[in-house]
Formats: C-alpha cells, sequence, structure tokens
C-alpha cells in the first residue's frame, strides 16, 4: 500500500533523511519510533504530500505522493505534531470545515461529522470553542479532523505527546480501534506507545533505518546472548577469572560494589553453577538476577550504540 | 472554485468572530465620517457664498465638489487599514500550524489563496458599503449624478482589491503578523507615491512611473471614467502579487 523507496530529503545543507526504503501493507500498524530530530516528521510530512522529496519516491496505493498528490490526499488523513487547530472555531463548525476541504461531499458532511464525533468522544463539546478545550480533547479533535473523509491511511505524528497519563491511554484505545479498519503509521519517541500499538516498528535515527521489524523479531534478532547480573558480599581477584573459566559465559564486567554482568550464551541457566562456585569460594553470594532485554534497550542499542553490541 | 469559498467561508466566519473587524470598520467609519461632514460643511458653505455672487452658482458641484474628494480620503483610510485585515491570512495561519490541514487536504493552492483573497475582499467591500450611507444622505439633499458614484466607488473597490491582494503576498513571506502589516502598508504606500518621481525622472521612466502609482488610476474613476489602461492596471496588480504569494507558498515546501 505504500511504498518508500530511497527517500531522501535535504532542509538546506541539513540532510533530515537519507535513504529510507521501507513499505507498508494495507491495515498494517506501523510506528516510526526514533529520537526528537530523527527525521521521523519529515518522513510523515512527505508521507502525507505536504512536503517533496529531495530525491528518492513514496508511492501511496501506486500513486506518487508528490506527482498525484491530490488523488493521495484523498485517502489519507494526517495529524501533525501539533493539530491544526482554528482556536476561535467551535468543534461541530470547525469539524465542518475539515469535511469540506478534504473532499467529503456536500450531503454526506453531516453524516460524516457526527460519525467522527461519536467515534473520538465529542459530542459533550461539540458546541465549545476549541482554544478553551484541553490539551486532551485537542488532541481527540485532532485525530477527528483527520479521519473525518474516511480515510484509507492515517498517519498520526506523536498523537500522544504532551497528553496527561489518563489521556494517553484514552488516545492509545482510540488509536487501537481504529486499527481494525485502517493502515495505521504513528511516529513517537515513546516506547511502550509502540509496544501497545503497533505490529510493527521502524526506528529511525539520525534520518536512517536503523531497523525494520516486528516487535518479536526485533527483540529475538537482538538476543544472541542472555545477561545476569551477579552481586557477591565478598570479593576476591580471582572471581573475573573463575567465572571466565565456566563453559558458556561470553564475558564478565566488573561493576561498582561487588556487581558483575555476566553475558552468557542463550538458554544456558548458568545460575546453579555459578551458585556453586560462589558457596565453594565463600564469595558471599547476594543476589543472581537474569536481565532482560526490554524495547527501552534495543532501542538504545540500535539508535546510539550499534556499533558496540556488548553493553 | 468551490473549495476556494469554502476557505473563503470559513476566513469570513473567522472574521466576524474576532473583534478586530469589529474595531476596524468603527475606525473607519469614525473617520471616513469626520472627513465626509467636513467637506460637505464646506460645500454648504460654498454654496451659501455663491448664493449671494450669482455667478459662481455654476461650478457647484456635489459630484465634484462631494464625492470625490470623500472618496479620494477614503482611498487613504484604506491604504492605513487594509493591511490590518490582511495580515492574518497566512501568517496566522501559520503561526498556529493549521496551514498543514489545507495543504495535506485535496485543494490546489491557488484556491486556498483565492479564497484568503475572497474574504478580505469580501470584509473590506462589506466596509466600503457600509460607508456610503453618507452617499444615500446626499441623495436627501441635492441630485447627485449616479454614474460618477457607481464608477467611483468601482475605482475605490479595485484599488482595494491591489491593497489587499498586495496583504495577502506580504502575509505569505511571514509567521509574523505585525511584519505582514507593516510590510503590506510599505508597499502599499510606495505604490501610491511612486508617481512622484515622475517629474524627476526622463519622459519615458516618468511615463512608466506614472502609470505604476496607484492613485493616478483612481482618478480616471471618480470622474466616471471606465478606462481599459486603469482596469488592466488594477486587475493586473492584484494577479500579479496572487502569483508571486504563488510562487512564495510553492516554495517554501521546497526549502
Amino acid at each position: 500500500m505504500i511504498e518508500v523507496e530511497n527517500l531522501t530529503k535535504h532542509y538546506g545543507p541539513r540532510r533530515a533523511i537519507n535513504n529510507l526504503s521501507f513499505q507498508i501493507a494495507q491495515g498494517e500498524v506501523v510506528g516510526f519510533l526514533g529520537p526528537n530530530g530523527a527525521g521521523k516528521s519529515t518522513t510523515l510530512n512527505i508521507l502525507s504530500c505536504i512536503l517533496p522529496a529531495s530525491s528518492g519516491t513514496a508511492r501511496i496505493m501506486g500513486h506518487d505522493t508528490f506527482e498525484h498528490s491530490l488523488e493521495i490526499r484523498k485517502k489519507i488523513g494526517y495529524l501533525p505534531e501539533t493539530p491544526p487547530l482554528y482556536q476561535d472555531m467551535n468543534v461541530r463548525d470547525y469539524l465542518k470545515f475539515a469535511a469540506q476541504v478534504r473532499g467529503v461531499s456536500g450531503k454526506q458532511i453531516t453524516s460524516a461529522v457526527e460519525r467522527v464525533i461519536g467515534k473520538c468522544s465529542l459530542a459533550d463539546v461539540s458546541h465549545r470553542i476549541i482554544g478553551r478545550l484541553s490539551k486532551g480533547y485537542q488532541q481527540r479533535v485532532g485525530l477527528a479532523q483527520a479521519m473525518v473523509h474516511d480515510p484509507d491511511i492515517l498517519i498520526l505524528d506523536e498523537p500522544t505527546v504532551g497528553l496527561d497519563p489518563i489521556q494517553i491511554i484514552e488516545i492509545r484505545k482510540l488509536i487501537q480501534e481504529l486499527a481494525a479498519s485502517h493502515t495505521i503509521i504513528l511516529s513517537s519517541h515513546i516506547l511502550p506507545e509502540i509496544t501497545q500499538i503497533c505490529q510493527r516498528v521502524i526506528i529511525i535515527n539520525e534520518g536512517e533505518i536503523a531497523a525494520v521489524d516486528s516487535l518479536e523479531g526485533l527483540t529475538a534478532s537482538l538476543r544472541k546472548s542472555e545477561r545476569l547480573s551477579l552481586t557477591l558480599r565478598n570479593s576476591g581477584d580471582q572471581v573475573e577469572e573463575k567465572l571466565k573459566s565456566l563453559q558458556q559465559v561470553l564475558s564478565v564486567l566488573p561493576e561498582e560494589n561487588n556487581r558483575f554482568l555476566l553475558e552468557c550464551e542463550l538458554n544456558s541457566n548458568l545460575q546453579d553453577e555459578i551458585a556453586r562456585l560462589a558457596l565453594d569460594n565463600k564469595w558471599g553470594l547476594v543476589e543472581i538476577k537474569p536481565l532482560s532485554m526490554t524495547l527501552e534497550d534495543i532501542f538504545l542499542k540500535l539508535t546510539i550504540e550499534e556499533k558496540d553490541v556488548t553493553v | 472554485m468551490r473549495n476556494a469559498w469554502v476557505i473563503a467561508k470559513r476566513d469570513l466566519g473567522s472574521f466576524f468572530n474576532s473583534p478586530i473587524f469589529y474595531v476596524v470598520t468603527t475606525v473607519f467609519l469614525v473617520i471616513y465620517s469626520f472627513i465626509f461632514f467636513q467637506i460637505l460643511n464646506f460645500f454648504s458653505f460654498q454654496s451659501l457664498q455663491a448664493g449671494q455672487a450669482q455667478a459662481m452658482g455654476m461650478s457647484l458641484n456635489l459630484n465634484e465638489m462631494v464625492i470625490e474628494p470623500s472618496l479620494q480620503n477614503m482611498s487613504v483610510i484604506l491604504l492605513l487599514i487594509i493591511p490590518i485585515i490582511t495580515m492574518r491570512s497566512f501568517a496566522d495561519e501559520k503561526k498556529m500550524k493549521t496551514f498543514r490541514l489545507l495543504l495535506s487536504s485535496p485543494i490546489h493552492l491557488k484556491e486556498i489563496i483565492l479564497g484568503k483573497f475572497l474574504a478580505c475582499m469580501g470584509v473590506v467591500t462589506l466596509m466600503i458599503l457600509i460607508s456610503s450611507y453618507s452617499v444615500g444622505f446626499l441623495f436627501l439633499l441635492g441630485e447627485p449624478e449616479v454614474g460618477p458614484i457607481v464608477t467611483g466607488y468601482l475605482g475605490v473597490i479595485l484599488m482595494a482589491g491591489c491593497f489587499v491582494s498586495a496583504g495577502i503576498f506580504a502575509s505569505s513571506l511571514t509567521d509574523n503578523q505585525i511584519i505582514a502589516s507593516v510590510l503590506t502598508f510599505g508597499f502599499s504606500l510606495f505604490m501610491w507615491i511612486i508617481g512622484w518621481g515622475a517629474q524627476a525622472a526622463g519622459p519615458v521612466t516618468g511615463q512608466i512611473l506614472q502609470y505604476l502609482s496607484i492613485v493616478d488610476h483612481l482618478d480616471h474613476f471618480l470622474k466616471g471614467l471606465v478606462e481599459t489602461s486603469d482596469l488592466v492596471y488594477y486587475l493586473s496588480f492584484m494577479l500579479f502579487s496572487l502569483f508571486l504569494c504563488h510562487r512564495v507558498l510553492d516554495s517554501n515546501r521546497w526549502r
């Protein structure tokens, strides 16, 4: 449904994105993950036909986003990072205007507006001035604006930024509901959000794609080893060497307060042997704890320390 | 075209919802009315004198002595006031990030610009029409000629159209409304006084400067003359400004 090939965008001398290529199939919910300034918004702007790319192509449903942008714009709903709300209009009038400019035909405007008011739970505030609504409601109006013309694709740029936790949960729920019937691309620099909503993640860093995979795939591909944390009361010189002498231990990294980070082969279950070693040598075992790799680690690893995989 | 109207309608709604429109219209009407009644007062004083000296009576004319100077003064007030009306057009959309709604919608940039232009023209035309109560007043007192009044108002509206189009262009250059209004005022005033350079310049350049002057073309309309060259001047002024606006907004996307 969406095909992006070698997409590059320069702002003057600054390169915002470089050679991005990815595909998104119909019905997928894809998350763009990356630190601030990674090029997420730029990519989404190009997909929503607001910016032309410097080179490369982005095609949506077979149409080029630049050549046939009017065709595509009918089929996408876009929520920028700052929702494009006219502060002096009331919610219903605003959504009516959005429906008109987004190409909903005259007779269907009222029903389209009612539909999104219902979907985004805006009925209580539909006669209020947008500028006086809370940030959470404004964000919902922003979402409503993006889907008023019932687009096939929703492009949401940081839909939960600046909201309080309850509002975040509400917006997420709403997006999850929409996921059933739409292709959704959303960007975020918040990991849990992506893990909860998206089926696939595109991690983008400094304008380049660091990884494209499903969440399980990402976790699996990066878990080439298991990590254990070992804490001891006493410590001797030979702790490191004795630990290293165990088969399946790949590396030992001493840390502060007699704490050691062990990297072992997958599924090696070394806890027993390490415990025995500690007892035999009277190290004074305090704790052995497996460290799982969170998405947070994956994110950091991919975006910051990609080359240095042995953390 | 339908889209342009949708945008114009929203902008008009926004004008009528905000105090700016009411303040600007009030200021405009108060100043215009003051000037109008000063002129009328002077006229009645003159006609009183003319009544005593019969020979002067021939040159007294409501069109020439009241309506023409009133409209000339009105065009000066418009020069001062239109930048305030046009400054929001694009600057505000950009500042409030609402422009992205329009840019990601299936509408042409042309339609957006036309919509903005129509909205501002609607407001300005409304102001001018309200001020025409003064002419109605004259029909109670005397019998002014209708022709020059109609062409006079047409000329003022066309001239206002030039200011508006310049204002829309200025507004597309920046996201700061103050900068947009200062640019509009500066540019409009410059086009107003450009004819003054004609005397100092050579015959050919002088004629060109004279033709470029925005106010010289108004005189014909006020006298009741609708000349093609004046119409061409005003219409091409507007088209050119809106064209520049289109270029600016289009090129913004490439930077």
